[in-house]
């Protein structure tokens, strides 16, 4: 299982920052969100991994238990990054329209041109 | 436990969907209310810094929940002093908006820069680690949205930029939390500064490649150099009342590197050791060197300025990385001069680029020629740090802060030789804008001709009509620098407390932790 996680967070992680180096809008987009699906899985470890166990407490009885942190940081990263995930697209079509390009690099004339924007 | 300190993000946080509900169609109404959120939260920032006069700290636990449990707020004398200066900056910003039309030219202006300032503000006065990021993907998305205002290619295309930046900004900031989480258990930034420094010397290593992951996400924030790019492109094409808005926003990194490198991972903590100090010096360094270096190089008036802001980022992580109360001090200070003179400049600057367009060349002389010039000179002479501005106290205070340093020739040769590079950069734009335009061989460039730039050379024939909130707004930002000039002594003395009270954090943590 912890192989099996690691191996998950580390593949998202190389694929996310490959695609996130790439020239086009649209692979730099995929690999965000390559890279914050890696980052979900790894907050959600990082309150150690445990199978089948319930995120609460019980005072009744000696049974393990999962600590119930993590979860609530990972929805609330999944929540953050979704949202930054639809702007990051809107914002990328519009440039791609208003341009007729989507180079994520600035063109030269790009620069030159920059200050009456 | 007193509600005043969470009036800061809930007010803004309930005109802003106000303003995007109820009057969205009402630009008047809109900008009415505006001015209001921003005038109360002055009142309240003042409020607030007079109750941490006296040293001490107060909690808000949002619920009651007792602090590990739940987050809390905390108000020190640091978080009141950049409330304050936060607010003091956003009324003169919102002003010139007004009066330079820049909030009509697209929409929702009022609404984000509401969200905007719920965003810094609530980074500025939260206690928990977590949080801090919430608040930071507040204001960067509130940001986003400002960045593109009033769109056009160019803007869209940077402001794409500065989004993937800061996107990976967060997904590394994300992973710090988790690393110093599933080390000590705890995000509350107190408890995180006890379980830190109760830490076994043999458990380390993970906690170290947090605190550096944390340093990098704030360095970022901060645009130090090997991670400033995104800074100039952002700045030079953000709208110029947004980018003297953003003049606070790489404070909030500078900000965060002080409030975690004094209380979790201080000057006393072992875990900590050779951790920020020994980095962030000769990356400052370069920051500086790079930014004033900038300055000389530009074409263009709005990258002078973002690289203006740049150089004096380097100057203040100088000034904080050396770990010293009295450097801090000296940061805290220089913390002040430079949000209010990057925010001038840019204002400045967005005065000259709508008048005869932001090429640092010879053109016409425009309207208002005079008065723009001398606020160009003044935020210059205040950049530059040449006295009588505070500037100049500003970096006479950074430089006395570094005599007991190792580095201290180094720091000394790099602030002033970068001054002299910025004052040369700085009186070459001053003199190509304002100066060559009364040069009578200066033709108006064929391609601006439809533009009323090329009339005729006398502008006292053909006014155009004088925004004046503008120029008051200007003004405003230059008062402040002066106030901050004379004011020196009190404000010092303010800022050495608050450095006192950073180095003693067994106050913070106390505050904090204790049941109510």
């Amino acid at each position: 299982m912890e192989l099996l996680l690691a191996s998950a967070v580390g593949i998202l992680t190389a694929g996310g920052i490959y695609l996130i180096l790439r020239q086009r809008t649209f692979p730099v987009i995929i690999g965000l969100s390559l890279l914050s699906y890696a980052v979900n899985l790894f907050l959600f470890a990082t309150g150690r991994l445990a199978l089948n166990q319930p995120p609460i407490l019980n005072k009744y009885a000696e049974v393990g238990y999962t600590d119930p942190l993590p979860q609530a940081l990972v929805l609330t990263a999944i929540v953050i990054s979704f949202g930054m995930t639809a702007v990051v697209l809107m914002m990328a079509l519009s440039a791609y329209l208003a341009s007729k390009d989507d180079r994520i690099d600035m063109t030269d004339s790009d620069a030159q041109g920059g200050e009456d924007a | 436990m007193s509600h005043l300190i969470i009036l800061p993000i809930v007010l803004p946080a309930l005109v802003g969907p106000f303003i995007l509900m109820a009057i969205r169609f009402h630009s008047d109404l809109q900008r009415v209310f505006s001015i209001a959120s921003v005038v109360l939260l002055n009142l309240i920032a003042v409020t607030l810094l007079t109750r941490t006069l006296d040293g001490s700290i107060e909690v808000y636990r949002l619920g009651d929940w007792p602090a590990p449990f739940g987050i809390v707020l905390v108000l020190d004398r640091l978080s009141a002093m950049m409330v304050l200066l936060t607010t003091v900056l956003a009324l003169p910003v919102l002003l010139y908006a007004i009066g330079s039309g820049w909030d009509t030219r697209g929409r929702h202006f009022h609404a984000l820069f509401q969200f905007q300032l719920m965003g810094i503000l609530g980074a500025f006065l939260t206690g928990d680690a977590f949080n801090l990021f919430v608040f930071f993907e507040v204001l960067l998305i509130a940001s986003y949205g400002l960045m593109i205002h009033g769109g056009g290619s160019v803007r869209l295309r940077a402001g794409v930029q500065y989004v993937v930046y800061n996107l990976i900004g967060s997904s590394l900031f994300l992973i710090a939390l988790g690393t110093l989480y599933s080390v000590t258990g705890t995000l509350n930034m107190a408890d995180l500064a006890v379980r830190v420094a109760t830490l076994p010397a043999e458990d380390t290593s993970l906690i170290r490649v947090g605190a550096v992951l944390l340093l990098l996400v704030f360095a970022i924030k901060a645009a130090v150099l090997p991670l400033h790019f995104w800074l100039p492109a952002s700045y030079a094409n953000a709208p110029a009342p947004v980018a003297a808005l953003f003049a606070i926003m790489t404070k909030v990194g500078a900000y965060a590197i002080i409030r975690m490198y004094t209380l979790v991972f201080g000057p006393d903590v072992p875990v900590a050791e050779g951790l920020a100090g020994d980095w962030l010096l000769p990356a400052a360094l370069l920051t500086l060197a790079a930014g004033s270096i900038g300055i000389l190089g530009t074409r263009e008036i709005g990258r002078l300025v973002a690289f203006g802001a740049i150089a004096s980022m380097g100057t203040l992580l100088i000034a904080i990385a050396l770990f010293t109360p009295q450097a801090t001090a000296a940061a805290l200070y220089y913390t002040i001069h430079s949000t209010l003179t990057a925010a001038l400049l840019f204002l400045v600057a967005d005065l000259v680029m709508e008048r005869r367009g932001g090429a640092l060349s010879p053109r016409p002389v425009m309207p208002q020629n005079g008065l723009i010039a001398a606020l160009f000179f003044a935020g210059a002479i205040a950049m530059a740090g040449m006295p009588p501005l505070s500037g100049f106290v500003g970096k006479l205070l950074v430089m006395d802060a570094a005599r007991g340093d190792a580095w201290v020739w180094t720091i000394w040769a790099v602030i002033l030789i970068t001054s002299l590079i910025t004052i040369m950069g700085l009186s070459r734009a001053g003199s190509l804008v304002f100066w060559k335009a009364h040069d009578r061989s200066v033709t108006p460039p064929e391609t601006e001709e439809e533009t009323d730039i090329g009339q005729p050379l006398t502008p006292e024939l053909a006014p155009e009509p004088v925004p004046g909130l503008a120029f008051v707004a200007a003004f405003a930002l230059l008062a402040g620098l002066v106030l901050l000039t004379v004011l020196a002594g009190p404000i010092l003395k303010f800022t050495e407390a608050t450095a006192a009270q950073l180095y003693a954090p067994a106050d913070y943590i106390q505050s904090v932790l204790q049941r109510p």
